[in-house]
């Protein structure tokens, strides 16, 4: 299975699944949401078939906090959901970012707010990039465009995790989740030396009893201290991470940019405006946390105009506004609600914008 | 006897109050594990409650969980070191109102685990509200004129809830209220960590314990009312024994 020429023709949750199971992920526990079945059903046996562990939890609750006593053991380890069982989830990752354990958790996001529907939708960027459970924390947020990427993000996601021991999420939603296309499955190898696991629980034979925690009561700076030391931390994981793809931005007047399956459609836009010799870039972050700020700032240089495309009512544009420094307009193009663009109707766009 | 303190606790002081009854359940769960020989393959759970900070006291690993959630990690620690021995530690609010699913579905997946219940009917840590096994016309916080069947149902009684389930193995109920009740409550707890030593499944002592504080009564008046109240609405004895 393992051979370089092997191709894999498969369903992007199951892309997930199978790059998680091959990238050492040892324990997983979920619970049925559409459009994200397809994990659970295919960890149910693959996982046991690889040595590891499935569990169907009882709740989406439940599920993030059998994640918390397993990444407590040092086993790698994995939830997915859907928008709104992420929602429930957002405790627990709090509690699983305060007490930094690593963890991978997959939100193939549908259309929002409340039951929304079962369509893939760009709504939960606010919740997977601004917090979405309490307190001052942050998580590694990786958004894969196409399944290609989502095996090796997905495996970058675990060496992630265990380098910064930090829950590394990766943001997807319904259209990458059920798509089917086909895959070289590239062999597992770190991407990072990864650090010895000194902080496990696993019984205090030879060694003092360990506690892993979130409650910082004595002295009465321990939570400032604790805090602290997690603010330094995530200032080095967005010095280290830059995650962004650039196409054709060194001579773009408009940079058009987008994430996952938008920045996918984006790119087609951009051909057909290029066809027409308009000159127009795309950045498509890789990473939305850290957001790749340094790539706006430096495609200003020739861009006048950025048009943000999303499939939501604009939640990154934010960040985009934020990385330009007022120094350009933002437009956007989006709808919420599961809804997906075409590239016509983002070229369209673009001609608008392009022409104003 | 034994009265030197247990390898499994840590010399010294607790922050529980005079009368508590988390000292004396403390000692047992610690005695239990010093005779079966386990404390360098124990990971236990602490509870949201007063019994938080029970790492401070406990010399083995442990994780503090979310509020109620106790079972849930402890089933992932578990499944993920089978053969190393896990136990929770929680109060009423922990696991029979905030995580009554996560106890519910642990016991009936029969995880190989030791579940330690402190049913004392009240919340102590948050200052002496209603438990969900606050007992009818018990004053809380807030039932300031005593919990009415009406307004917030009869309290739960753990035990007998679960001993519906076909997954689970060993329910326990016992006291810490008298010496005959401590000694029971210390053969019980023991006995349920034999069980996850011999791979028998989900395992639950519940410890019927003092507030003095939240009772507002007086030690020797709290243990009286363990004896005389609470022990009529919660009758102890072994509501399962499939082991």
């Amino acid at each position: 299975m393992n051979s370089t020429t092997e191709k894999l023709f498969i369903k992007g949750n199951e892309v997930m699944c199978e790059a998680a199971v091959r990238a050492g992920c040892g324990f997983f526990a979920g619970y049925p949401i559409t459009p994200q079945n397809e994990v659970p059903e295919y960890m149910s046996w693959r996982l046991p078939e690889a040595g590891g562990v499935f569990l169907q939890a009882e709740s989406e609750i439940a599920a993030i906090n059998m994640l918390f006593g397993a990444a407590a053991t040092g086993t790698r380890c994995m939830t997915s959901s859907s928008s709104p069982g992420i929602s429930l989830k957002q405790e627990g990752i709090s509690y699983i970012a305060g007490a930094e354990l690593p963890c991978v958790i997959a939100n193939i996001q549908r259309g929002g707010p409340g039951l929304g529907n079962i369509r893939g939708a760009q709504g939960d960027y606010f919740q997977a990039t601004k917090g979405g459970g309490h307190g001052d924390y942050r998580l590694i947020v990786l958004a894969p465009a196409t399944c290609q990427e989502l095996w090796q993000l997905t495996m970058n996601a675990f060496d992630y995790a265990d380098y910064y021991r930090n829950p590394v999420l990766i943001l997807g939603d319904g259209i990458l989740g059920q798509m089917t296309e086909p895959v070289k499955p590239i062999p597992y190898k770190p991407i990072v030396e990864l650090p010895e696991k000194d902080w496990i629980l696993n019984g205090c034979k030879g060694r003092k009893p360990r506690v892993i925690r979130t409650l910082f009561l004595h002295p009465s700076d321990a939570l400032t201290q604790h805090n602290q030391h997690l603010q330094e931390k995530y200032q080095k994981i967005h010095q280290e991470l830059k995650l962004v793809e650039q196409v054709n931005t060194e001579d773009a007047k408009l940079v058009v940019t987008a994430y996952g399956s938008t920045a996918r459609i984006a790119k087609g836009a951009i051909q057909m405006a290029r066809r027409k010799g308009m000159k127009v870039g795309l950045i498509r972050p890789i990473a939305l946390w850290p957001f790749p700020d340094q790539a706006y700032l430096s495609a200003l240089g020739t861009a006048k105009k950025i048009l943000v495309c999303e499939m939501s009512q604009g939640q990154m544009i934010e960040d985009v506004r934020l990385a330009c420094q007022c120094k350009c307009p933002v437009e956007f193009f989006g709808y919420g609600g599961g809804w997906y663009p075409t590239p016509e109707k983002i070229f369209d766009r673009i001609q608008a914008v392009y022409e104003e | 006897m034994k009265f030197a303190r247990p390898e499994t606790l840590y010399d010294t002081p607790t922050h529980y109050c005079s009368g508590c009854g988390h000292g004396v359940a403390h000692r047992l769960v610690a005695q239990a594990i010093d005779d079966l020989g386990i404390r360098e393959r124990v990971i236990g759970t602490a509870p949201v409650g007063c019994a938080v900070l029970m790492y401070d006291y406990f010399n083995c690993d442990i994780i503090e969980c979310s509020h109620g959630r106790s079972p849930a990690a402890a089933t992932g620690i578990k499944r993920c070191l089978p053969d190393r021995i896990v136990f929770t530690y929680q109060g009423d609010g922990d696991l029979a109102a905030i995580g009554t699913a996560e106890t519910i579905h642990t016991a009936n997946r029969g995880e190989n685990i030791t579940v330690i219940f402190i049913n004392n009917a009240i919340y102590g840590m948050t200052g002496g509200q209603m438990a969900p096994t606050t007992m009818l016309g018990q004053t809380s916080t807030t039932t300031p004129d005593g919990r009415d069947v009406k307004l917030q149902g009869p309290p739960i009684k753990v035990c007998e809830l679960l001993s519906s389930l076909d997954g689970v193995t060993y329910l326990e109920r016992v006291a810490v209220s008298t010496p005959r009740d401590v000694i029971r409550a210390g053969q019980a707890i023991k006995k349920a960590f034999q069980y996850q030593i011999d791979g028998k499944g989900f395992s639950l002592v519940e410890v019927l314990s003092m507030c003095p504080t939240d009772w507002k009564l007086t030690p020797a008046k709290a243990v009286d009312f363990v004896n005389n109240e609470m022990k009529s609405v919660f009758p102890p004895g072994v509501y399962k024994d499939a082991g």
